[in-house]
């Protein structure tokens, strides 16, 4: 019988020649990512160390990566306090890949992965954040864990007891008309499987649309895979994962390319075609709460966010700068940029974006999570409308359960922030 | 599991969020001492109910389907862990099941359940029976992956147990 993508990787990863849904297997990891609740992973760490006499040991420190995203520069004494642990922690124990809160390597820990070559198509990933589900665009298996899960990925090497997940099988045709992102798609994907239609389960995207697609596109949709319940979002390995991961990445040596059998079975099959995918928004207060944008648009806004580990790289940010050139951000309307990485933030430098974002009004702000989930900067007040390119609208979610979120694509996004009321940017004269 | 009775203090809906369980302005606490005053938050009256001390440790939250949708913030297990507080929900997300079988928080994945405010449940091994309103409903059980996990008191000691394993086997001598 034919494994789709994941088998075929929790079978290379737990020494087997073949697995299938439902066996329950314990795959090595080839990447275990945690950012700043590293400070929760390295206490629950010792704790499995207590009432024994072996030594608390990391099984191979560079294989784990810790990157400060969540609140940087930090809010708090307490964050502070927190990120100094883990500094602490990461410098004894030989920590590597660990990005500080730095203008030249930092970053959100979904960019930051890729960027630096850290993920190959193949590998086993996890990591301490849902949104770890962001990895499958370059054709690896990762998903979220809690931290003491990952305290026994630093301990064993592994993940216990997994349960191989069955497969939904998306195939994606026709070509995007103009300002329809690839966050349309995924957005539209998440209303027709709603917020649970895919726990513990894999949605693996094939067809022309996704090939077409930019590994920037792809890590959009794998990231918000997760919205739909999925264990993981996953784009078989091609020669666009490999531009990617040499020319952007500075990969060297050997790339495996890791697909489906042709006779690989799936739980469900779900064809979209993206010719005549209008834009997309997610409502308030769950992100499978989709429409078209047209049936919402007119609704006044307070605050635009553009960025995040869901759509803050170069091209979502070529976007935003080709709609809001020349204009202003509406009165009354806060607009808060912040691009993935600071990687990316230099190169929209270097491009002029930046520029032009300050120019219209908007504010740009780090590379960090901040605005995304309330807790740094960006908080909305009583009754206060944010239009997002984020990735959750639930209540509260910015902070302020008092206020309303509405998720849709740097385009909508930054269409939106020029008139201060929810757009369809592609009705809009340019 | 041996059959408990317990009151329904609270009902939820579909979706509930860990941003809802335990809300993203509080991560920046991670002391399991310090985090269960921070559990829902945002619904005041449930909050005040959990810090009232006047709730019994089985005390039951019914929920609808993919209760613990969202982000993986593990506070939202240990806060409702730390009550003793026992969910009854029609399904769990993955990574809040997955954290709550970790660290021992007493879930049940009950499809049909149907409970408000107020009422009694008994809860044996293959079923939730609903005193007040006269109705059983099936249990679904766990995945059978987890079931090691539970069986060792949780992941930690799960885990302590393999390192210490690994340790004899590492320590006995070898043949060459």
């Amino acid at each position: 019988m034919g494994m789709t993508v994941v088998e075929k990787i929790l079978a290379r990863a737990s020494g087997l020649s073949s697995v299938t849904a439902g066996d329950i297997v314990e795959p090595k990891v080839d990447i275990a990512m945690s950012h700043e609740n590293s400070a929760l992973v390295i206490n629950q760490f010792f704790e499995i160390y207590q009432r024994t006499t072996i030594d608390p040991k990391i099984w191979n420190p560079s294989k784990i990566s810790i990157i400060f995203d969540h609140r940087v520069p930090a809010e708090s004494p307490k964050t502070a306090s927190n990120q100094k642990k883990i500094r602490e922690f990461a410098a004894a124990n030989s920590i590597t890949k660990f990005h500080d809160i730095r203008g030249d390597i930092g970053g959100i820990c979904h960019q930051v992965l890729p960027e630096n070559g850290y993920v190959r198509p193949g590998a086993v990933i996890v990591g301490t954040d849902s949104h770890t589900t962001s990895q499958g665009a370059l054709g690896a298996f990762a998903f979220g864990i809690g931290a003491t899960e990952m305290a026994s990925v630093w301990a064993l090497g592994s993940v216990v007891n997994v349960e191989v997940p069955s497969t939904i099988r998306v195939n994606v045709t026709g070509k995007f008309k103009k300002f329809v992102c690839p966050k349309d798609l995924i957005l539209h994907l998440i209303g027709r499987l709603t917020a649970e239609g895919a726990n513990f389960k894999v949605i693996e995207f094939h067809g022309p649309a996704i090939k077409k697609m930019s590994t920037s596109g792809r890590l959009t949709i794998c990231n918000m895979s997760v919205e739909a319940g999925a264990t993981c979002g996953i784009v078989p390995a091609d020669n666009e994962t490999v531009r990617y991961l040499r020319e952007e990445a500075g990969v060297k040596g050997r790339i495996p390319l890791i697909v489906p059998d042709s006779d690989a079975v799936y739980k469900r099959i779900i064809d979209v075609d993206v010719s005549n995918l209008e834009p997309q928004i997610a409502c308030p207060h769950t992100v499978d709460n989709v429409k078209p944008v047209k049936e919402v648009k007119g609704i006044k806004i307070d605050q635009v966010v553009i960025g995040s580990c869901t759509n803050g790289r170069i091209d979502d940010l070529e976007i935003t700068a080709k709609i809001i050139k020349g204009k202003k951000v509406a009165r009354g309307v806060r607009m808060l940029i912040f691009p993935a990485s600071a990687r990316i933030y230099n190169q929209a430098l270097a491009k002029g974006y930046i520029g032009e974002f300050t120019k219209a009004g908007a504010v740009v702000m780090n590379s960090g999570c901040g605005p995304c989930l309330g807790i740094h900067e960006g908080a909305l007040g009583d009754g206060e409308v944010a239009l997002s390119t984020t990735n959750r609208n639930f209540k509260g979610r910015m902070g302020n359960p008092e206020s309303e979120v509405y998720l849709c694509s740097p385009a909508t996004a930054a269409a939106s922030a020029i008139k201060g009321i929810i757009t369809d940017p592609t009705k809009m004269k340019l | 599991m041996k059959c408990v009775m317990a009151a329904v203090i609270y009902k939820l809906g579909d979706d509930i969020s860990t941003d809802i369980i335990y809300p993203g302005r509080y991560m920046a606490t991670v002391l399991p001492a310090e985090t269960p005053q921070f559990a829902f938050a945002d619904i005041k009256e449930l909050n005040s109910k959990l810090n009232s001390k006047y709730v019994p440790s089985g005390s039951i939250i019914v929920a609808g389907k993919n209760f613990g949708c969202g982000s993986s913030r593990e506070q939202a297990v240990s806060t409702l862990k730390a009550y003793e507080i026992v969910v009854i929900a029609r399904n769990f997300a993955r990574i809040f099941l997955q954290n709550s079988v970790n660290l021992g928080l007493q879930i049940i994945i009950c499809p049909e359940i149907e409970a408000n405010e107020g009422d009694d449940l008994e809860i044996t091994t293959a079923k939730v029976i609903n005193k007040t309103n006269g109705k059983s409903f099936r249990i679904e059980p766990m995945p059978k992956s987890r079931q090691a996990i539970i069986d060792a008191g949780g992941l930690i000691a799960y885990t302590r147990k393999r390192v210490l394993e690994k340790q004899t086997h590492n320590s006995r001598p070898t043949a060459n």
